[in-house]
């Protein structure tokens, strides 16, 4: 039988020799840099974690790579200010239909302190995502991205597309004013015309065959704990994909193009 | 006694399990990986379950529905819709509160037959395309939502624009005190035949009411 070969631990690199005498005397920037290398290093050695952002981080691109291949990245940038701007929201927030909402949501716009801009950001931020996930879709599609190897991308794309629609639709519910209300009731109505298994899925929805008391708090964790729980994990696996599989070289570069002299050089 | 030892079993050799001994069926490292696996999908069960059933309950529990009081018998005529708030959603204030517009019966309109529960007509505000606030315009003596334009006539069946199917309904009876309650909730076909409450958006003709099953969590009174 063979023998059980662990993998090398990672060696420390030396020490570097000390300074010889009447050297000048290292400046502070210096040994913050050092106090920053070997505080990284610390953490390196005991997980190696650099091989795994070294290979994420410098990753070859193909040739003619373009503006285009930042609207991923821009869509989760959107998510991620969604994320951070939706938990802090949630220090204010009531999800309580009895008027608390509508109240909450009230204090923020006008008391808290940067409260509508917060708020501001969130909401115009999920019509910034809707749109840049729209983009970043049409580039993937335009660009015969996802072919093989990557329908799987794709397809996971197509869940985190969906599930992005879901949370403005949960989230439209939230402020409880005459509009979110409405809008909402027509929403959960068109999910019931679904033949069969509709009545069911809006009856999920509201938490019963009326709009009640825990239709709003429903929503509240769909949208804050649910999907983006889910959406975060998906996100991890898209991006695993990209890195895995590299991305598409634009579709007007042929293998046969010559390289061009300044890229040559 | 014969040997059972003797004969090469027939589950190892032939299958070729890697690693077990004559006459398993499963070797042992197989036999643990599938004990782990199972019980790591027991665990997760146990806790994945029961908070599927927490969220899916309410689709199966029937929502009480009780008789509400709106007013006394000389309130209403057969002229024209009356005004009246009930709850149909308790616990959060004024969004659990619609309103029902209510008539005396009129043999001379109304086409369903007379039975107990509808000596007041109390017609649902909830349109039947996808669920906004209707309104009754006396002028037009028609019903009109804001929403997609849907129009419906004085007995509440559709005249025009996109709902499906006439306006729900709610029963009503008339207490030994002359007062008139309204009760459950029905919908009603374009002949305003009862059935069990459906959503806005599910027409009830033909096969409509086998496409939009009834709900466990509201149902229609029993026989009626
Ligand atoms: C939350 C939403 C999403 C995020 C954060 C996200 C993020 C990313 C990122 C950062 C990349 C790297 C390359 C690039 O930026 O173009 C990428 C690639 C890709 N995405 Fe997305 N994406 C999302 C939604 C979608 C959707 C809706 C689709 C399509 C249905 C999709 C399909 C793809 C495909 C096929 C690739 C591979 C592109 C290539 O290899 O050239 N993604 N995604
Ligand atoms: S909801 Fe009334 S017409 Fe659409």
């Amino acid at each position: 039988m063979p023998k059980l070969k662990l993998p090398a631990p990672p060696i420390p690199l030396p020490k570097p020799l000390p300074k010889r005498p009447g050297a000048p005397r290292q400046t502070p920037v210096e040994t913050a840099t050092e106090a920053g290398i070997s505080a990284v290093d610390w953490v390196d050695e005991r997980t190696s974690l650099s091989g795994a952002a070294r290979w994420m981080m410098f990753r070859k691109v193909p040739r003619g790579t373009n503006w285009f291949y930042t609207l991923g990245s821009s869509t989760m940038f959107a998510f991620l200010s969604q994320a951070v701007t939706g938990v802090f929201l949630a220090m204010y927030y009531r999800p309580d239909a009895a008027g608390g909402a509508y109240e909450s949501i009230r204090y923020i716009n006008n008391e808290v302190f940067l409260g509508e801009f917060v708020h501001g950001m969130h909401k115009w931020g999920s019509s910034v995502m809707v749109i840049l996930i729209f983009l970043h879709m049409a580039r993937t599609f335009f660009f015969g991205a996802y072919k093989y190897p990557r329908e799987l991308n794709w397809g996971i794309g197509v869940a985190l597309l969906i599930l992005t629609m879901a949370m403005s639709f949960t989230g439209y519910l939230l402020p409880f004013d005459q509009r979110s209300y409405w809008a909402t009731i027509v929403g959960v109505n068109i999910n019931g015309t679904g033949p069969l298994v509709g009545p069911y899925l809006s009856d999920f929805l509201r938490a019963g065959p009326e709009f009640g008391a825990t239709t709003l708090s429903r929503f509240y964790a769909i949208h804050m704990l649910l999907i983006p729980g889910i959406m975060a994990a998906l996100i991890g696996a898209h991006l695993y994909l990209v890195a895995k599989l590299g991305t598409t070289a634009p579709p007007w570069l042929k293998p046969s193009d010559p390289v061009k002299k300044e890229e040559k050089a | 006694m014969p040997d059972r030892h003797q004969t090469k079993s027939k589950y190892t050799t032939d299958r070729r399990i890697p690693g077990a001994f004559e006459g398993e069926t499963v070797s042992r490292r197989r036999f643990m990986t599938a004990s782990a696996h199972t019980a790591g999908g027991v665990a997760a069960m146990a806790f994945v379950l029961p908070s599927l059933a927490f969220a899916m309950g309410p689709i199966f529990e029937e929502q009480d529905q009780p008789w509400q009081d709106v007013g006394s018998t000389d309130e209403f005529d057969t002229e024209t819709y009356v005004p009246k708030t009930i709850t149909i959603a308790s616990g959060v204030g004024e969004a659990g509160k619609s309103t029902v517009y209510m008539r005396k019966y009129d043999p001379q309109v109304d086409v369903e037959p007379k039975d107990q529960y509808n000596d007041f007509i109390a017609l649902s505000t909830r349109c039947m395309h996808l669920g906004c606030p209707i309104r009754f315009v006396p002028a037009a003596g028609r019903f009109i939502c804001p929403c997609h334009g849907g129009v419906y006539n004085f007995r509440g069946e559709v005249d025009g624009g996109p709902p499906v199917r006439p306006l729900d309904r709610f029963y009503t009876r008339v207490t030994s005190g002359g007062r008139v309650e309204v009760g459950r909730r029905f919908s009603v076909n374009s002949e305003i035949e009862r059935f069990s409450p459906r959503d806005p958006g599910a027409p009830l003709d033909g096969i409509g009411q086998y496409l939009y099953p009834s709900r466990p969590s509201i149902r229609k009174l029993p026989n009626t």
